[in-house]
């Protein structure tokens, strides 16, 4: 047992006592005491000095999505604590886990606007799995324990702490750690109902149409495999939404793309096919009901979900499972009679063909025009061999990149899910690459979310992470065109940007980089950029006004889903 | 259909929760029509009781919501019906107005309020029981004039024979046990 140290010290020490290896951070005058107990552990400790907390907060958002682990992150009080909010809210919505320590003011100071004093309690506490603010010291090896566990256990969210700098410098008699295992106002995760399962397994028994729908929580919960047995004994069909991308193989035979706004033709027009749904670990977003009330209607639904308040939320379902996904699998799998589902398969691979037909091969093969952003990701996503990490931004290319990488692994889409934030893939390609060394990352970033976090090419450069940032350039906010477009009579109000000259920004920061805008340079020029060693931007000026389709506009029926916009009802 | 629902979320006594409770309110912009917060029967543990009108449908779902929250132990919800509460009134009013007034006098002495304290100026009076018994003697005792009113939040409790609590903090401990 340890005697007489500061609080600081005592943060540093419980985080390595959570086995914390790399936090992401900005100093400043609240935090200087744990800064400098950080000194002493630079060994032990991978600091990331980001450029702005926005980066550090989503580096350490892109950390955690590929390791599981908590990312953890460091900011001063005041500006520093309240510019970590976007992040939070990102990853409360998207359900990463995450363990931010703001620094305070000291604790006689509170409430009297002393310089850079602001209540991160309050305004952190809506987008918070919980927080704390901790006045003393001898509070900090056990809260950071408690910390730790409700961000990691159950559905992990973000957790925030907030340091008073009296807290910091005051001097613990003794210092023991001892993990958190419990807490009686928490229950993280219920026992399994096995009378709910036999529910279940009726009826799947004797569903003829079924679709399964494949969510975050199969990754959270390590049910890649248990998802696999149970599809490939069931022979059911499956399509994930944005962030359960990458928990079952791309080429796998049953997995039929992606469900929702800008997902595949197959899974939208069939949901309203189907006579069961299995929910897995998702949570019925917006994006992927499109309109509630049209939504599945004669479909019976099963959903397998850890988080209590999110059953019926959205979705009347007739058999909740309330639980652990993969232990939920598992016992489906034990019970379920082996199918084969012949004839419904071949609904979706003709749906598939029609979609291949009418968007996809222009998409990914164009012969004329401009280089197009699908053909960039199909390239991308060959030349590393589906083996690549792909973090994406926010927008077309979003949605591109989803729609045209194929992946081999889990855990390889770091994305902004529910939040949707713009300016987060730089900073999340850079925690990614932490997480994963060995890895590639490559990361798809419009020209828009680019100018938003560009700053952060400065933390990639510095530390020598051989991120392999794409800018798909139209110089549009791509999105935002697209419905302006579609819905708003190609009234391009602000969506049109007067760029820079990233190539010279990025050489600024010392990153290596090129430009290209002829189809007959694109492949070269990806294979340059994956061989170069270090950090490189590639930027590709695509077409300008290029639409991504299918689509189902906001608000509609996942069976009005658009193919293209000329041909804006070709319902079955 | 809208009607009056009574929330009851026993929870943790810690500094900033009644402001994480709330916010889910405001979230979803559910009006909290009463809020009373105090210990429970069991030693450590807070009783909020909170008023709505809301649906069922949405009130399940803001109950599902509260119960998420890392400190609060246990969320039920109740209609009237099933549940015993009041709140108390505390009526001021000037002391020269009653000596000259029979009528007022009278409306005091059959309210079945009890007066707190007489002073040359004014008398305080209180009373206890529904929201519409309170607010009957407010609007009698208002035409002559009431110097201050004031109403507390409801305090309820159910019809069950103990706390709900403590039969959920039993099936709490076996299900921690079994997690581990």
């Amino acid at each position: 047992m340890l005697k007489n140290i500061t609080g600081s010290k005592a943060v540093i020490l419980s985080l390595l006592e959570e086995g914390v290896d790399t936090i992401f951070g900005y100093p400043g005058g609240a935090i200087i005491p744990i800064y400098d107990a950080l000194y002493d552990f630079k060994e032990k400790v991978n600091h990331i000095l980001a450029r702005h907390e926005q980066g550090a907060i989503h580096a350490a958002e892109g950390y955690a999505k590929v390791t599981g682990k908590a990312g953890v992150c460091f900011a001063t009080s005041g500006p520093g604590a309240t510019n970590l909010i976007t992040g939070i809210a990102d990853a409360m919505m998207d359900s990463v886990p995450m363990v931010c320590i703001t620094g305070q003011v000291a604790s006689p100071s509170l409430g009297t606007d002393a310089f850079q004093e602001s209540d991160v309690v309050g305004i952190s506490m809506p987008v918070t799995k919980w927080n704390y603010q901790i006045t003393n010291g001898d509070e900090i090896p056990g809260i950071i324990a408690k910390a730790f566990y409700i961000a990691q256990s159950g559905r992990p969210g973000p957790v925030l702490l907030d340091i008073s700098k009296d807290a910091q410098t005051h001097i613990l008699k003794e210092f023991e750690y001892k993990k958190c295992h419990q807490i009686r106002s928490y229950l993280p995760e219920h026992q399994i109902n096995n009378k709910r399962i036999d529910d279940a397994v009726k009826l799947i028994n004797e569903a003829k149409r079924p679709l399964l729908l494949v969510g975050q929580g199969v990754i959270i919960s390590h049910a890649e495999k248990e998802l696999k047995d149970f599809l490939e004994k069931t022979g059911i069909p499956a399509a994930w939404t944005l962030l359960g991308l990458s928990a079952l193989p791309s080429d796998h035979p049953l997995n039929f793309g992606m469900l929702g706004m800008h997902g595949n033709y197959g899974p939208n027009i069939l949901t309203n096919k189907t006579d069961l749904l299995i929910a897995v670990g998702m949570r019925f977003d917006d994006r992927v009901t499109g309109q509630v009330s049209s939504y599945a209607p004669q479909a019976k639904k099963i959903h397998l979900e850890i988080d209590p308040s999110e059953i019926n939320k959205i979705i009347k379902v007739d058999v909740p499972i309330l639980g652990d996904a993969k232990k939920s699998l598992s016992l489906l799998t034990e019970k379920v009679k082996p199918n084969k589902h012949t004839k419904w398969l071949e609904k979706f691979r003709q749906c598939d063909k029609t979609e291949y037909d009418t968007v996809i091969s222009k998409d990914i093969h164009p012969e004329k025009g401009k280089i197009t952003m699908g053909e960039t990701v199909r390239i991308v996503s060959e030349k590393t061999h589906q083996e690549a990490i792909m973090v994406t931004d926010v927008g077309q290319q979003q949605m591109i990149a989803a729609r045209y990488s194929k992946f081999n692994n889990s855990r390889s889409c770091v994305t902004s899910g529910g939040l949707g934030t713009m300016g987060y893939g730089i900073p999340a390609a850079l925690g990614a690459q932490l997480a994963a060394p060995d890895r590639t990352v490559v990361a798809f970033i419009g020209d828009g979310g680019f100018q938003m976090t560009l700053q952060e090419l400065g933390t990639i450069v510095e530390h020598k992470l051989p991120v392999k940032i794409i800018l798909l350039n139209n110089d549009f906010l791509g999105m935002v065109r697209q419905w302006q477009e579609l819905f708003f009579e190609k009234r391009y109000s602000f969506t049109e940007l007067q760029n820079p000259d990233f190539v010279m920004i990025s050489e600024g920061f010392g990153m290596k980089s090129s430009r290209v805008s002829k189809r007959e340079n694109l492949e070269s020029s990806i294979q340059k950029m994956i061989d170069y060693p270090g950090p490189y931007m590639l930027e590709v000026k695509v077409e300008q006004e290029e639409d991504v389709f299918p689509m189902v506009p906001s608000g509609a029926c996942v069976s009005e889903i658009m193919l293209t916009k000329e041909n804006k009802d070709l319902k079955n | 259909m809208k009607q009056e629902y009574i929330i009851t979320i026993f929870s943790e006594n810690n500094i900033g929760l009644l402001n994480r409770i709330t916010i889910n309110f405001t979230r979803r912009k559910i009006n909290i029509e009463s809020l009373t917060v105090s210990q429970s029967a069991i030693s450590g543990i807070s009783k909020f009781i909170i008023v709505v009108n809301e649906t069922e449908e949405r009130v399940k779902r803001l109950v599902a919501q509260l119960d998420k929250i890392v400190d609060v132990l246990k969320t039920f919800y109740h209609t009237s019906e099933n549940m015993i509460f009041a709140e108390i009134a505390m009526y001021k009013i000037s002391t020269e107005l009653i000596y000259g007034n029979d009528e007022l006098g009278e409306i005091v002495r059959n309210s079945g309020a009890q007066i707190d304290e007489i002073t040359k100026d004014f008398i305080i009076i209180e009373k206890s029981g529904l929201k519409k018994e309170t607010q009957d003697l407010f609007n009698k005792l208002n035409k002559f004039g009431v110097m201050q009113f004031v109403r507390s939040g409801r305090v309820a409790v159910t019809r069950d024979r103990i706390e709900r609590l403590s039969e959920f903090l039993k099936t709490r401990d076996n299900e921690l046990e079994k997690l581990n």
